[in-house]
This record gives structure tokens, sequence and C-alpha cells, in this order.
């Protein structure tokens, strides 16, 4: 296996007497989807946060790109180039949907703190957020406010903003949640296309959506990871039938 | 500087500490639990002064005066919370600010109008007209003991209010997660009346104590109120218990900071200069304090929300 | 830039005003006020507006850049080229000093940090006895410019007001239209998403603050200047009340709201004072009815008539 992109090693985290997150270790390798899924309660939302630098873990470290970023805080991380989603969408409302992803554009290359020049004038900045937007197949959307777009269409700019920061691994919480039957087709689609150029980290709910996208599947229940196997593996698996039994979406 | 002088200023911190602490409660509950800055809040313990002073005179008692001037504290608040904040309750702070900012300009004029711009006098009862013999030689005035007591035993009433009745109980849960309550069938609308006039009374509680070793005299709320903030920044906000320690270490770093530093300067500079230096570093000393205890705490001593 | 009418009315109205037939000194003078009041709440829109600070201590910024005048004036030096940076330097330093704590919180305890950073310039200024502590401190004259008495005349010191107002809210227009401002919108609108693509707000944010507090001190120069008489009631934390009152109610949908809502509360604050010793009385109550139902400010009127008469 190739130098993993993320390697998360004996990750722990308490709130109270709860172990959230027991012992976490896995490692991500760079190229494909890399899903995690679990039953609800099983601490993805607190996995994500300590992964993207919103929470500190209590032990344990996080390695991504070769280099320990247990102790930075999300914005040191996404300059390292870690793009997170949110699972409850999350843009600018008032910028426009190609602004959005310029201010993701502007965060890696050069500086800010720029107090002149009119930032919507910036030939290049526009052009690879257009080509992001692109991606996502949101360009025809560009001029519109971000807080005038559909759930679905949020959903693309939320992955495009990410793609606009050049990530070298994207991590993706529930990009599907929320949305209806024609909206995750839509971005189903988007996802196949994107995991051929991007290392995918994805935590998402939609068992169906998971085994028909993920290259590996990491299964956590009550904060622990029970296995780390190709999708078929784990379909067979009976720790994971176990865990998921009375739920019928592994079938 | 004696031991006598240090007991004095210590005393009249906590006392006006308690004073503080009567304005603060009000204002950390009016916010916990309904998300509301109320810089109007002041102006209710100026009424309770004004209110209380005249209503003295009126009776001829100090005691007739300050059972009227509660009742109608409680009723002022009440209307204010009809007529203009209830209005507030669903928009930002910034529109919360500026509403209860014209508010202050309106009362503090209105007083004016009212009572004139001469400061009023208020004497407090003959009961405890005299005073009290503390050290040998060291008399202390009987009504500011009585302040301090009526303050404690005040605050310890409102301890048991919050923590021990039902009422108490959904004032915290509101600070906590006020849609909570709500979801839970409770009148939120009422609770909230509740516990603005609530509010509204104890400061203007505060206001009647202060008025006989004050001057009763327009704007006297200001100061007051931008020290409750104070109180309730450090304290957490929200918070009760963490509003009565921030009040009365607020009470005791403004007198003795004020009383001490010029003396304590100097021993390090003239006397002149001492003097003035000292009396400028204790008139800012607890905003100095709440500064370093938010870039250490910056959700105070005791945060309430998560 | 359909919009871009009523600022340029205003400041065209500014402009024609000495020759309007309103020449009597007095109206200039108010006038003058006006314009600081609005570079000064143009500072403030900057925060509020732009950044989403909402400041309640700015007027110690203007009382920071005041007292360099006084300091500067106790000295003898009172050439404006001087005076003016040296004011703007000081308000900008205090910002930096005092902003460096207060970025690190947001929302209510931003509110009172800044206030507790107001009281505590305020209570220095009333301490300061050489400079006439409580009473304040009345200059030996205005500053000159260039050597010359030149902001003694009434026309001069009308028309340099007014070109540093528009030069700030030009300036200030092109501040949040440029990469750092791009930052700025968009971490008042959503921090968590901008330190998600990789931004730290707080640096932005004390930059603005600095610029901001910088702007305002230029604004307490020019006000130290135009009533010859600077005092502790100039830092005094109801001044930032009515500096927060002129960015709104101009509105925060624009930066000339900032410009329009100073105008409006100078003048009727004014017109009130001279029909009432007690014009607060009617004040206040005019301030909490632009708050509940002037949600757009002055600047969304234009925009709010259009509507009704689009509708018809």
């Amino acid at each position: 296996m190739a130098e993993p992109i993320l390697e998360v090693a004996g990750l722990r985290k308490r709130f109270g007497g709860l172990a959230v997150t027991d012992d976490v270790s896995f490692a991500v390798a760079p190229g494909g989807i890399h899903a995690v899924i679990g039953p609800n309660g099983a601490g993805k939302t607190t996995l994500i946060h300590q992964l993207s630098g919103t929470l500190r873990p209590d032990a344990g470290t996080v390695r991504f790109a070769g280099r320990d970023v247990t102790a930075l805080p999300l914005q040191r991380r996404a300059r390292l180039g870690l793009a997170r989603s949110f699972q409850i969408t999350s843009v600018i409302p008032g910028f426009s949907a190609l602004e959005n992803a310029a201010l993701a554009v502007q965060a890696r290359s050069g500086s800010s703190f720029r107090f002149w020049r009119p930032a919507a004038a910036e030939a290049r900045l526009n052009a690879a957020a257009m080509a992001a937007l692109d991606q996502v197949g949101l360009a025809g959307r560009a001029a519109a406010p971000a807080g005038a777009l559909s759930h679905g269409e949020k959903r693309q700019l939320e992955l495009a903003i990410a793609l606009a920061m050049e990530p070298r691994l994207l991590l993706l919480d529930e990009p599907l949640a929320g949305a209806g039957p024609e909206e995750t087709e839509r971005l189903i689609d988007i996802l196949l296309g994107l995991k051929r150029r991007y290392s995918i980290l994805l935590v998402e709910h939609d068992m169906q959506a998971v085994f028909a996208l993920a290259d590996r599947i990491s299964v956590l229940v009550y904060g622990r990871v029970i296995a780390t196997d190709a999708p078929a593996a784990i379909r067979a698996d009976p720790a994971v039938r176990a865990a998921y039994l009375g739920e019928d979406e592994v079938a | 500087m004696s031991f006598g002088l240090l007991l004095v200023q210590g005393l009249n911190g906590l006392q006006f500490g308690v004073l503080l602490f009567l304005v603060a409660a009000g204002l950390t509950l009016v916010f916990g639990v309904m998300d509301f800055i109320n810089l109007a809040h002041g102006v209710q313990y100026m009424l309770g002064a004004y209110l209380g002073a005249s209503l003295a005179s009126l009776t001829g008692s100090f005691w007739g005066g300050l059972l009227l001037a509660l009742p109608a504290t409680l009723a002022s608040g009440l209307v204010l919370e009809w007529l203009v904040f209830r209005h507030l309750y669903d928009r930002d702070h910034l529109s919360q600010v500026l509403a209860t900012f014209g508010v202050i300009l309106f009362l503090n004029e209105a007083v004016k109008l009212a009572w004139g711009t001469a400061p009023l006098q208020m004497a407090p009862p003959e009961l405890l007209a005299g005073g009290i013999t503390l050290l040998p030689g060291l008399q202390y005035p009987a009504y500011r003991l009585a302040i301090l007591a009526a303050g404690l035993a005040t605050a310890g009433l409102l301890w048991l209010l919050v923590e021990r009745t039902r009422v108490g109980a959904l004032v915290r849960a509101g600070a906590t997660n006020a849609a909570m309550v709500a979801a839970l069938g409770v009148d939120i609308r009422r609770l909230f009346m509740l516990v603005f006039g609530f509010g509204a009374m104890l400061a203007g509680f505060a206001g009647v104590m202060a008025a006989p070793i004050l001057s009763v005299e327009p704007g006297m709320g200001d100061g007051v109120l931008i020290l409750a903030f104070v109180v309730i920044v450090i304290g957490g906000i929200g918070s009760v218990r963490g509003a009565f320690v921030a009040a009365l270490l607020v009470g005791l770093v403004e007198s003795l900071g004020r009383s001490l530093l010029p003396d304590l300067l100097r021993l390090v500079m003239a006397a002149s200069p001492a003097r003035q230096a000292g009396a400028a570093i204790g008139s800012m000393l607890v905003y100095a304090v709440m500064a370093l205890i938010l870039a250490v705490r910056p959700r105070g001593l005791f945060p309430v929300r998560g | 830039m359909g919009r871009a009418w009523l600022p340029l009315l205003v400041f065209a109205l500014l402009a024609a005003a000495p020759f309007a037939g309103l020449g009597e000194g007095y109206l200039l003078t108010i006038l003058a006020r006006a314009m600081i009041m609005g570079l000064a709440a143009t500072s403030l829109w900057l925060l509020v507006g732009g950044a989403g600070l909402v400041s309640l201590g700015h007027a110690a910024m203007l009382g920071v850049g005041a007292y360099a005048v006084v300091a500067l004036d106790d000295a003898r030096v009172t050439e404006a080229l001087v005076v003016a940076p040296v004011a703007m330097a000081a308000a900008a330093v205090f910002a930096v000093a005092t902003g460096a704590v207060a970025v690190r919180t947001s929302g209510v305890h931003f509110i009172m940090i800044t206030l507790a950073f107001g009281q505590m310039a305020f209570f220095t200024a009333a301490s300061l006895a050489g400079y006439g502590g409580d009473d304040g401190y009345t200059l030996y004259g205005r500053n000159t410019l260039a050597g010359r008495r030149w902001l003694e005349d009434r026309l001069v010191f009308h028309y340099l007001c007014l070109g540093l107002l528009a030069a700030a809210v030009l300036g200030g227009r092109a501040l949040l239209a440029s990469r750092f401002g791009r930052v700025l919108r968009a971490a008042r609108e959503n921090p968590e998403r901008v330190r998600a693509v990789g931004f730290s707000p707080a640096p932005y944010r004390l930059v603005a603050y600095a610029v901001a507090g910088g702007v305002a001190g230029l604004a307490g120069m020019l006000l130290a200047n135009a009533t010859e008489f600077v005092a502790p009631s100039f830092l005094a934390w109801q001044r930032s009340g009515d500096l927060l009152f002129m960015v709104i109610l101009g509105g925060l949908g624009s930066l000339h709201g900032a410009v329009l809502g100073a105008l409006a509360f100078v003048l009727l604050e004014e017109g009130l004072s001279h029909w009432t010793q007690h014009w607060r009385l009617v004040f206040g109550p005019l301030l909490v009815l632009a708050v509940l139902h002037l949600r757009g400010g002055l600047a969304g009127v234009p925009g709010q008539i259009a509507r009704m008469v689009r509708r018809g």
C-alpha cells in the first residue's frame, strides 16, 4: 500500500463518562473513496470533528500527508490540503456561487492581505472558481446568490468549494444528507466522477450510496472501528451484520 | 494605611458589590433566559431610587417609600416589557442594544422633567441612623451594614428561588436551552414577563437602598449599568452564581482600588502624581480585571452555555 | 449601479450647501459636525456592516484622536500635516492593543469588551489633570495646514471635511471589495466556512479594527478642530451608542448609509434641541421606532419606495 494520505492512530475522546471515540485507528490510502459508516450514535460526527480539527482528541494522533496535525486547528489543516464539507450545508449565503468558490481559491493563491484591487475582478480566481463549479455541474448557476440555491444545489456548491481548495483529501460529512431521490442520484454521479481525481474520506448514512461508491469501508460502532475492508468483505462480515441487526440497509 | 481603613473599605466594597449583584441578577437572568441585552436595566435602578426618595418624603417614612417603590418598579418593568422589549426578543443583539439605548435617553430625560436636575436626598430609617463600633474608635454606619445584610439575604432568597423551585428550574433550563423549555409546553412569554418584572424589581430595590447613601440624580443608572455588565460578563452570562461572585469581586476591586492605590503608589512616586495616577488606575481597574479574565476565559468564570 | 444616485445626491448637496443660500455660519458649523460624525460612522460601519463586529466603544477611537490634538497642542505642535497622522496612528495603536483581546471574542462578549475598553479610555481621559481632567481642554486655536491658518476658514474646513468623508466612503468600498474585504465579509456571514477553506478570521478582523480606529482617530482630530475644545465626554459610552445609532439609522445595506445616518442624526438632534430643551424625550422614542420599523435604514428607503411603486 502506498503511503497513506490520512492516518489515525489510537484516537480517543470522552464526553463525561462516555467514550465517544474509543481507540480509533485506520489509514486512508490515496486515491478513491474510503467510507466511514456506522449506526446512529456510533460517533461519526465526533470523529469528523477530530479529523478536521474542530475538536481536540484526548489521546492519539492524526497524521495528514505524512505530518502530525493533531494539534492544528481547522484552518491550518485546510491550508495543508484537507478540505471538509459540512453535514448541515455551510456556504456564504450573501455571496454568489462563484464568489463562494473564489474565496476558497483565494485561500491557496497568494496573500489575502490585499486591500485595494477588487477581488471580483481577479480573472485567475474567477477562472479556477468557475472550473470547480463546472466539475459539480453548477457552472450555470455561478451568478446566483448562494442563499437562493435549492438544497441540492447547495450540496453541490459545498463540494465545489472543497474542490476549489485543490485538496489532497476531501473529507465529506454526509454529503447526501437531506437530499431528495433525484438530487441524491445527481450527487452520486458527481462523486463517482470525483473519485477518479481525488482522495475522498466519506462519512455517510446512506448505505446504498456507500456501497455504490466506496473502495474501502471502515465500520464505526460505539466509538470503535470494528472492521476496515473492501465493500464485499464488509457486507459479509458477521460482526458488522450484528451491529446493524434490525437495520436492513446492509442486506 | 491601617487595618481599620482596610476594614472600612472592604465593607464598602462588599456593600457596593451586593447592590451591583441585585442589578446584575436581573440583567443576567434576562439575558440568560431571553438572549436579550437590556441596556435600559440601569434606569430601573434609577427609577427605584427616585420613586423610593419621593414616596418616602410623601409617606414621611423610609419604609413607606421602600414598600411602595417595589411594586412601582415592578409595574414599570412590566410596562416597558409590554411596550418595547417584547418586540425585540427575536431581533439581533445590535437592535436590542440600540432600542434599549433609546429607552435610556427617554427615561433619563423624563426623570429630569419630573424631578428636575438637582439631586434628591433620602434619609435612612431612624432605626438604622446611628453607627456601630467595629473596632475601638472605629464607627461604621449601621445603614450600610443593613444594606450588606439585606443584599446577602436577597441573594440567598434568589438562590433558593432559582435552585429549589419549579419556576427556578424553568429559568435555569431556559438559560441553557430556551427552545427546549418552549417545547415542554411552558408559556415562554409568561415566563419572560415574570423574569423581566422580577429583574426590574430587584434593580429598583437596589436603587431604593442606595438612595440614602448616594445622591439621587438623572443618569445615576448608567454607571451602575456598565458595571453590572462587567459583572455578568466576568461571571459568565446567564449565571446567577457567577454574577454573585463577580459582583463582590467588582465591588471590592472598585472600592479598594480607588482608596488604596494612591497610597500604594506613593511608595514608589511623589504624592501628587501618585494621587492622580492612583485615581486613574483605580477607576479603570475593574475594566482591566475584566479584560484579563476574558483574555483567559472568554466565556467568563461560570459559563452557562457549553 | 442604479443605486449610486442617492450618495451622489447627498454629496452634491453637501458640496452646494455653502452656495445654496445656506451660507449662514451656524448651519455650516452644524454641517461640518455632521460630516465629521459621518466619517466616524463610516469607520464604524466598516466594523459593523463589513466585519460583523458590533463595537460599543468606538467613541474611544474618536477620543484618542481628539486627545492627540490636545497633547500636541499642549506641546505647541499645531501643524495638521503632523497632527492628523499622529492622531490616526494613536487611535490605530489603541485599536490594535484593545482589539487583540476583543477579536478573540464574538457576539455579546465583543460588545461588552469594547464597552469596557471604551470606559477605560474615558476614565483615563478624565484623569489627565494636565489636559483639564473632567473639565476638558480648550485649544489655543485650530491647527494650521501647511503653515497657513486655512482650517479657520469655514469654507476650507467645510470642503476639507467633505473631501475626507468622500475619500473614506470610496476607500471603504474599495477595501470591502478587495481580497481582504472578501474574507472579512465572508467571516461575518459564516466564520466556520471561512476557517474550513483555510482562513483564520481573527487577523483580518484585527486589521479591520485598526483601520476603523485610524479613520475614527482622524474624525476625532477634525472634531477637536471644529469645536476647538476636547473633553472626556467625547469618549462617553453614550457617544458610542450615538455612533451605532447613526450606522443603523442609515442602514447596514450599504456603506453610504453611515453618512446618511450621521447627517440625519446630527440635523435631527440640532432641530429638536432648538425646539425643546428636553429633546431626548422625543429622540429616544424615535430611536426605538427606527429600530423596530426602519429595518433597512434610510439607505434602504429608496429601494422600498421603488418596490412600492412597481407593485402599484
